[in-house]
């Protein structure tokens, strides 16, 4: 049976007139307005969710650096911008645990510096490292660790936002660049890439040294982030389990995945800038249904003659549905390519402008390309109401 | 004969069809109406527009049916056609009843008449082969091809073999109603309902359209129910109707009858 109820669908297929491609292409005015409006939703949507994305990357891009199985955070932490501390005590009693290879200790704090270029106060998050180890996988930094080993030494992300051009340049010609930091001199001696955050412009990499001189009223014995590589051939998750029952309830303890995990929770749901890109995602939608659906009933109003004549003429009314709903689908393909197109250039307007991480993914793409085929089919859905009015009787 | 063999089609569909019409024409009527009444309204509004119709149309012949606006007639002419459900009485459409019929019942017997409308009422984003080809994809039996072969042999029949591809808007009245009519006729339907097919023509064109519908009637052996305040063409008809106040008035008046007596 199966063969035979395929053929009979490719046969339907094959001999119905494309009656809605037919209708839309007919009246081209209508037809461009209606591509135009979609695309212009597409836009809002790619933007939103490009913003939203471009959050969570660039909020996360710090901590997906770091080079450890497991982090110690402070309970009372609530994304990596706003760091609460733990004593470092917890990091010399983790490496009693077995398992345990290495402890060290990140610092971390958001500082205002004066811009070297512009002289402009902005925000500046400064993270301290221990120069004889390696805590992030970032090759820049690892390679000038020596370098963070000067007092007064910094590392700065060429990725800041602001402009900073002037400043990389002489840092790349292997000047240093003095600012500075609270009243006290910093010396800008080489640079890596991260890429700023909604939080912090740009990044300053320095030593835990150079970090007290900045941050004079934080003890070294409060850190902000412990870092803890596991022994070869052990298990992150067994000894994070060993070590949340070994250390007191001051420190909670995560695999890295855990712990991006939950800063990525963080900015989606308890932060309002989730909120906000998810709320404006919606409304582009349902803006774009407000557009399709008018485009549609004007269409079935101008046609009502025709669809009561198709229905005198035996017609069911699910072929007129069927007219609609072809329509919808080919304005959410028409609409979508050049909606998709035009974010494309937005993107890198908005990334070269924001300095954030807007890229369009496949993953991105897809997820709007159904969304406006979402759209479309439901300003039809609720276009083909009025298809109830055409009557064959009332003709005549 | 060339013509008609066109229009006919080939498809083993097209035959059973014209054997069908063939049995049922020559023993029962293809309509057969009696103690028809129709209401407009509900409650207190109700009125009643049609009353106690009794009537048989033969297979094969034109029938014309006039009578001033509000006797009725269009009424009747959409309760035949299943364009609107029959309340009381008894309508027997090629042997069915339509009294109490279910809407997929009127759908069919939607499919069995061809309609003509006072406006054409084509589709103005087809072209005249595309809208004819519409009253073939109605039935499942003609493929694709089929479906655009005749739609172009029913146009050439009705004189348009070189307005095929052109769209509505650049056909002149009497054009558009033509490809109505190859609209209707081309599924070769048992009967063809007419609802003052004329009224938006020059008396010209419209002399034209019914000498066509006349002409086709006669080639595919279908029934003509044609509604018209046209007096100048009632002379292609085989009986004439005439109703007042959602009555019959005169029950029947042969043509045939007429002719002789001349």
């Amino acid at each position: 049976m199966k063969p035979t109820l395929k053929t009979t669908w490719l046969q339907t297929l094959n001999r119905r007139t494309p009656l809605g491609w037919l209708q839309l292409s007919h009246e081209k005015s209508r037809l461009l307005v209606a591509i135009a409006g979609i695309a212009f939703a597409d836009i809002l949507i790619f933007i939103q969710l490009g913003f939203q994305g471009a959050l969570y990357d660039s909020n996360t891009a710090l901590i997906r650096a770091l080079d450890a199985d497991i982090v110690l955070v402070s309970p009372s932490a609530k994304n990596t911008q706003n760091l609460a501390t733990f004593p470092r005590r917890r990091l010399y009693q983790a490496r009693d645990i077995e398992g345990v290879e290495s402890a060290q200790a990140i610092y971390s704090g958001v500082i205002q510096w004066q811009n070297p270029q512009t002289q402009l106060e902005a925000n500046i998050q400064v993270v301290g490292i221990d120069p004889d180890q390696i805590a992030f996988h970032l090759p820049e930094v690892n390679d000038q660790l020596d370098t963070l080993k000067i007092p007064q030494a910094v590392l700065f992300d060429r990725k800041s936002r602001g402009e900073y051009g002037n400043v990389i340049a002489q840092v790349e010609q292997g000047n240093r660049v003095s600012t500075e930091v609270d009243g006290k001199t910093v010396e800008i001696r080489g640079l890596f890439e991260l890429g700023a955050s909604f939080g912090a412009d740009s990044f300053l990499m320095t030593s835990q040294q150079n970090f007290s001189l900045l941050f004079p009223r934080r003890s070294s014995g409060s850190v902000s982030l412990g870092l803890i590589d596991v022994a070869p051939g052990q298990n992150a998750e067994t000894v994070a389990i060993a070590l949340r029952s070994y250390l007191t309830e001051d420190v909670n303890v995560l695999t890295l995945e855990e712990f991006i995990a939950k800063e990525q929770a963080y900015w989606s749901t308890e932060s309002p800038i989730g909120f906000v890109f998810g709320l404006g995602a919606t409304m582009a939608f349902v803006v774009g249904v407000v557009i399709v659906y008018q485009v549609l009933s004007t269409d079935v109003n101008t046609h009502m003659q025709e669809y009561a004549t198709f229905k005198a003429m035996g017609y069911r009314h699910r072929y007129l549905l069927s007219i609609v709903f072809e329509e919808s689908i080919i304005l959410a393909v028409l609409g979508f390519i050049p909606g998709a197109l035009l974010s494309i250039g937005l993107y890198r307007l908005a990334a070269h402008a924001t300095s954030l991480p807007l890229i369009l993914t496949v993953n991105r793409a897809i997820l709007v390309f159904i969304l406006t085929v979402i759209m479309c089919l439901m300003s039809g859905a609720i276009a083909t109401q009025k298809l109830q009015a055409a009557d064959p009787a009332d003709m005549f | 004969m060339h013509h008609h063999s066109a229009l006919a089609g080939s498809t083993p569909a097209n035959s059973t069809t014209i054997d069908h019409l063939n049995d049922q024409g020559a023993i029962a009527p293809s309509i057969s109406i009696r103690h028809l009444d129709h209401f407009f309204g509900k409650g207190a509004l109700r009125k009643q527009v049609l009353f106690d119709i009794s009537l048989d149309i033969d297979s094969g012949k034109i029938i014309i049916m006039t009578g001033p606006s509000g006797s009725g007639k269009t009424t009747l002419l959409t309760l035949i056609g299943g364009l609107r459900s029959v309340q009381s009485g008894s309508l027997k459409f090629l042997g069915q009843e339509l009294c109490g019929a279910s809407a997929q019942k009127l759908t069919w017997v939607r499919r069995q008449a061809g309609y003509i409308f006072q406006a054409h009422n084509l589709h103005g984003s087809l072209t005249a082969q595309q809208n004819v080809a519409m009253g073939l994809e109605v039935h499942s039996e003609y493929s694709g091809s089929e479906m655009q072969q005749l739609a172009a042999a029913a146009l050439e029949h009705v004189g348009l073999q070189d307005r095929i591809h052109y769209h509505p808007k650049d056909l002149s009245g009497g054009q558009k109603q033509r490809v109505a009519i190859a609209r209707a006729l081309v599924s070769r339907p048992k009967l063809v309902l007419a609802d003052e097919p004329t009224a938006a023509l020059d008396s010209t064109s419209g002399r034209e359209v019914v000498n066509l519908m006349q002409q086709l009637a006669k080639e595919q052996g279908c029934t003509i129910l044609l509604v018209t305040h046209d007096n100048r063409i009632l002379d292609v008809a085989d009986r004439i109707i005439h109703m007042e106040d959602g009555a019959l008035v005169q029950n029947t008046k042969q043509k045939t009858i007429d002719l002789s007596n001349h």
